[in-house]
């Protein structure tokens, strides 16, 4: 889940991160006097969270009504289907020296990585362009965070005196905070050293994990986040939205993240990857599905029974396909259950409805049990994803 | 109604073991037992009855007193 940066910006702030003086405005006028306070050349950023933006959403202004005029062209950015939540309009202070900072999560070690570089951007990008100006230190999850890591990761960018100082007091300050929060990334993509040779960071990304939306609660209402804001790339349907309700109102397991489209082979689909998997091979088998739901975590009953009515009641859609990669602690006949359930609440005959049911793994031969009950044949893992896919497609016609 | 599970409780032999009828809604980890409101009873939540992981928490707690019985078999 994205942040908008003023709000990654205030999470910096309780941590004493040293930031670029920053004001969030709402409006052109708020803007201009803002820009008027600074007295000094600024930037001006549009608060969006849509794709394809960054260069669409940031302007430079060097007087209030540059900064004005600038504003008013940002305010009317299209940011997917939504309105900017403001602009974060910033001083610009002229640096020495920049780096650039990411923390994120090595997929291969399995744990957690800050990177940096001498210079500006993301490190993603950087690593392609510049991939020896790039060093990296990795740090644990589950153990505090130490200076020292931060200090040697600092000393690789051949930082000394006080310089080396402040660098590990940020790079630690940050490492912990993205710990604390369960962010996904953290990108310090300007740091400056400015000429009194003190750091700010300028401009920064932060995602958070979206399944640590339920224990960050706390953060994310103090940052005046709704429980409803997935932080999606445009506005949730009302289809989306119940699903998200579903997936908030019982702990057990997950059916997100829930995407609406126009399809008619409703998916109940899910387990490590499994979901994209599906989808994708229901398209290349000519299917149009109507959503996306990835169902895992060992959901309850009601979960997806729940999940079930939603997917069935979507106007357009008759039939659903249940599948999943193998499942291991997801249990096949606890979703097996609540799909049945949801069917027959809907008044329907689970047979008539369930174009497929592939969710091999934990519990699978009670799945089966359950299903023969109801005159659904029971897919294992004999059968691939990509043919439980075909059949499915076949099915619906 | 549950469609799946049948949770069957012998209530006397529940009201004969002091302690079980707490022990019993402390270990279902799906709340299916709840306290009565007769001295050393428990009643079976029929909404939660479907949720159950056939763990058998309940059944070693008490294996005379409880019956889980899959409605499938």
């Amino acid at each position: 889940m994205r942040f908008y940066e003023f709000e990654a910006k205030q999470l910096l702030e309780k941590h004493r991160i040293p930031l670029v003086e920053s004001r969030l405005v709402k409006t052109a006028d708020e803007a201009a006097k803002a820009a008027s306070d600074i007295a000094g050349p600024v930037i001006l950023k549009a608060q969006a969270i849509a794709p394809g933006l960054a260069a669409a959403s940031v302007k430079e202004a060097s007087d209030a009504a540059g900064a004005k005029a600038a504003a008013t062209e940002l305010l009317g950015i299209d940011d997917g289907g939504r309105k900017p939540k403001g602009l974060l309009l910033e001083a610009r202070p002229a640096g020495e020296a920049v780096y650039s900072l990411s923390f994120t999560y090595d997929g291969t070690s399995k744990r957690p990585v800050v990177a940096a570089a001498d210079m500006a951007g993301k490190i993603d990008d950087l690593g392609d362009s510049h991939p020896d100006r790039i060093v990296r230190r990795h740090f644990s999850a589950l153990y505090p965070f130490s200076d020292y890591i931060a200090k040697e990761l600092a000393r690789s960018l051949e930082l000394g005196g006080n310089d080396l100082k402040q660098m590990t007091r940020i790079v630690a300050g940050l490492a912990r905070l993205f710990l604390k929060y369960d962010l996904a990334d953290l990108d310090i993509t300007s740091l400056v050293k400015l000429g009194d040779g003190k750091f700010i960071v300028r401009d920064v990304e932060a995602d958070l994990e979206i399944e640590a939306r339920h224990r960050q609660r706390p953060m994310l209402d103090e940052l005046g986040f709704a429980k409803e804001d997935l932080r999606q790339v445009r506005e949730p349907t009302p289809f989306e939205l119940e699903g998200a309700k579903i997936d908030e109102e019982d702990i057990r397991g997950i059916i997100s993240p829930i995407a609406e489209f126009d399809g008619n082979i409703g998916l109940v689909i899910g387990a490590g990857g499994g979901s994209l998997t599906l989808t994708d091979a229901v398209r290349k088998h000519g299917g149009r599905p109507a959503n996306y739901a990835a169902i895992g975590g060992n959901p309850s009953v009601d979960k997806a029974r729940r999940l079930t009515k939603l997917v069935l009641s979507k106007p357009g859609v008759d039939k659903i396909a249940v599948m999943s990669n193998v499942v291991s602690n997801t249990r096949a006949d606890l979703v097996a259950r609540g799909v049945i359930k949801g069917i027959i609440e809907l008044g329907f005959e689970p047979a008539d409805k369930i174009l497929i049911f592939r969710v091999p793994g934990a519990w699978e031969a009670d799945a089966a049990k359950i299903l023969q009950r109801y005159g659904i044949e029971y897919c294992d893992r004999t059968v691939s994803i990509s043919e439980a896919a075909r059949r499915a497609v076949e099915k619906v016609g | 109604m549950a469609m799946f599970i049948r949770v069957d409780v012998d209530g006397s032999v529940v009201e004969k073991s002091p302690g079980l009828a707490g022990k019993l809604v402390e270990v279902c980890p799906v709340k299916i037992f709840k306290l009565g409101s007769a001295p050393n009873s428990v009643e079976v939540v029929e909404a939660n009855v479907d949720e159950c992981t056939l763990c058998d928490l309940c059944i070693q707690a008490s294996p005379k007193g409880v019956r889980v019985v899959k409605l499938y078999e």
